[in-house]
């Protein structure tokens, strides 16, 4: 049975037939997140997938991922396209190395997971935690419970894991590299 | 029977300069056309049969573009009176122009037509915005869209800047540097009078308009407009019958991507763009290098779309976009100008196909600006960039187009003065 729920007043629908995705949600229903690993060249992979993007296979099994790493990119939204996140400006998408697989099978690969900065509890965060983060900042997962069933992986700032890391931020002058 | 040894069925060197674009064509650029989008692609591809100086049943070939948002081949055939032995309506925004002139040549060489008109037609503002708001907003999520969507990652300029931003951090490239793009493009601009935005604009005005997403200000965004637009490419052989100078394809690579297209940015590194990829068939098919090459019409969607594909097409080293873009080279009267007629910046937004005709202009060196006209019918350039004046380019014999999907998609094409 597929998945629908309304998140920020905005439709989601994991249709029954796309079944990379139902499992996908239903590890993260459970705030395990998991991804799918190759039974062929043992490559993990994001996002969903029906076959190995490395080689082709069709079978995987679903593992468990740590949900740590560090932000490889970002955006800050400040004029929001959705009316879902009008409400919610300035939000930040970030694009996350997983520390798993970094750098592997080649040095520029990484496991890059999306998601918006949020706070522990899984809330868009505000603005004073929005201007803290940026490329290079440590990240932990969280997760956003949307309804009974459906619940999307985010990321939230890992305090302990920040200690001596200086992340690099678009600069707020608009002029000049910080 | 064995083919002749000297013969390398595989090198795509023997079709350069063997196909032509031969008519250009456009409606007005504006933010409420008051026409559905069948009327603005058949009087677009109207007008460029009439520019080629061909009629409607010299027309044998149709392609177009679109994302669901316009109308389709058969109409745009039927309305003009056209019977044709091929059409084909694909799916896809910018990198189409280049890919579907490299497709008609192909089909012209497989003898399947003999003359192909291609068209883009949008009601980019009025009916469906191309920055994603109104009706495409409000679309439930579902599929790979569950991992960008559901996150407010939607619109070509969030779904971008990923990239935009990873090469500022990357190679310290700084806002004032591509905002110089917008400056040159609006500078070009103002000497077309088809333009929608023909005001100038300064580094300091971009800077100063307000962010849309991080890296990017509202001026940094190109202008969302409603538009058709279209082009006519045919053999060599019959171009020499057409109505203007020949303008030759020397080379065309068509939406080449970089690794995982499914999600691009799995691979890196993500601050390159396609351009690292397509070159290496660009430059081999057209036999010229970056070097040769006298304008450019890299897409801008963004400024920063023109500075990536610039510097991965090699027109300056990795990492120096910055410094190209705002060094005064891509504005008319500089060295390599970009984008003559304004782009998508300023000229209005067509994905991609108003930056090929307006190249096809230049090396017609016919553009269309104010200067005054001969009684040949043809303009006297004067060659003065100010205000309101020339943006006819020196001599141009060879121009490149640089078309852009998204970071993963980009296809380009060489088209050289006959």
């Amino acid at each position: 049975m597929g998945l629908n729920a309304t998140y920020l007043g905005m439709p989601l629908d994991v249709n029954e037939l796309d079944v990379e995705n139902i499992e996908y949600f239903r590890h993260c229903a459970a705030h395990a997140f998991h991804l799918q690993q190759c039974a062929a060249c043992g490559l993990v992979r994001y996002p969903p997938t029906t076959a190995c993007p490395w080689c082709a296979e069709l079978s995987s099994r679903w593992v468990p991922v740590e949900g740590r790493g560090s932000v490889h990119s970002y955006t800050e939204v400040h004029h929001a396209i959705q009316p879902a996140f009008r409400g919610h400006t300035p939000y930040l998408i970030l694009l996350v190395d997983l520390n798993m697989q970094k750098g592997k099978p080649t040095a520029e690969e990484a496991l890059r997971v999306v998601g918006n900065l949020v706070t522990q509890d899984g809330v868009l965060a505000l603005p004073d935690q929005v201007r803290r983060v940026g490329i290079g900042t440590r990240v932990r997962m969280v997760f956003t419970d949307v309804a009974p069933g459906l619940s999307l992986p985010q990321w939230t700032i890992d305090e302990a894991a920040n200690a001596g890391v200086t992340a690099w931020r678009y600069p707020e002058s608009g002029v000049g590299n910080q | 029977m064995p083919l002749p040894s000297d013969i390398d069925t595989t090198s795509p060197k023997y079709l350069r300069d063997k196909y032509a674009t031969v008519g250009v064509g456009e409606t007005a650029y504006t933010r409420g056309s008051g026409r559905t989008t069948r009327a603005l692609a058949t009087q677009a591809v109207r007008n460029a049969i009439s520019d080629a100086g061909l009629k409607p049943a010299d027309i044998d070939g149709m392609l177009s573009y679109q994302s669901g948002d316009s109308t389709f081949s058969p109409f745009v055939a039927g309305d003009l009176g056209i019977r044709l032995n091929f059409y084909m309506d694909v799916f896809g925004g910018g990198s189409s122009t280049e890919a579907l002139i490299g497709m008609a040549m192909g089909l012209i060489e497989a003898g399947m037509c003999r003359t192909v008109a291609i068209f883009r037609a949008m009601n980019g503002f009025s009916q469906v915005r191309i920055g994603g708001t109104g009706v495409r907003a409000a679309q439930p999520v579902s599929g790979d869209m569950l991992h960008s969507r559901a996150y407010g990652w939607q619109s070509a300029g969030q779904m971008f800047s990923p990239t935009f931003m990873r090469h500022m951090h990357d190679y310290g490239t700084r806002p004032e540097q591509v905002a110089a793009v917008r400056t040159a493009h609006s500078e070009h601009a103002s000497n077309n009078p088809k333009a929608y935005y023909k005001n100038r604009v300064t580094v300091a005005d971009v800077l100063a308009s307000r962010i849309i997403c991080k890296p990017l200000h509202l001026l940094d965004c190109c202008v969302e407009t409603d538009n058709g637009n279209a082009i006519i490419v045919t053999s060599a052989e019959r171009a020499r019958n057409c109505r203007h100078p020949l303008v030759l394809i020397r080379g065309v690579v068509g939406r080449c991507n970089k690794p995982r297209l499914d999600m691009h940015y799995q691979h890196g590194p993500i601050s390159t763009v396609a351009g690292r990829y397509a070159r290496e068939i660009l430059w081999a098919n057209s036999g010229v290098g970056p070097q040769d090459i006298d304008v450019t019409g890299s897409y801008d969607a963004f400024t920063f779309t023109t500075m990536l594909q610039l510097e991965d097409y090699g027109f300056c080293k990795k990492g120096e976009g910055g410094d190209y873009v705002s060094d005064g080279t891509i504005r008319l009267g500089g060295r390599r100008p970009n984008n003559t007629s304004g782009g998508h910046l300023c000229e209005g937004y067509t994905h991609g196909i108003n930056m090929v005709i307006e190249n096809v202009r230049q090396l017609r060196h016919d553009a269309d600006d104010s200067c005054p006209t001969g009684p040949d019918g043809k303009r006297r350039h004067t060659y003065d960039y100010r205000e309101g004046g020339c943006r006819q380019v020196r001599n141009v014999e060879v121009t490149a187009n640089l078309g852009w999907a998204m970071p993963g998609t980009g296809s380009a094409m060489v088209m050289r003065r006959g």
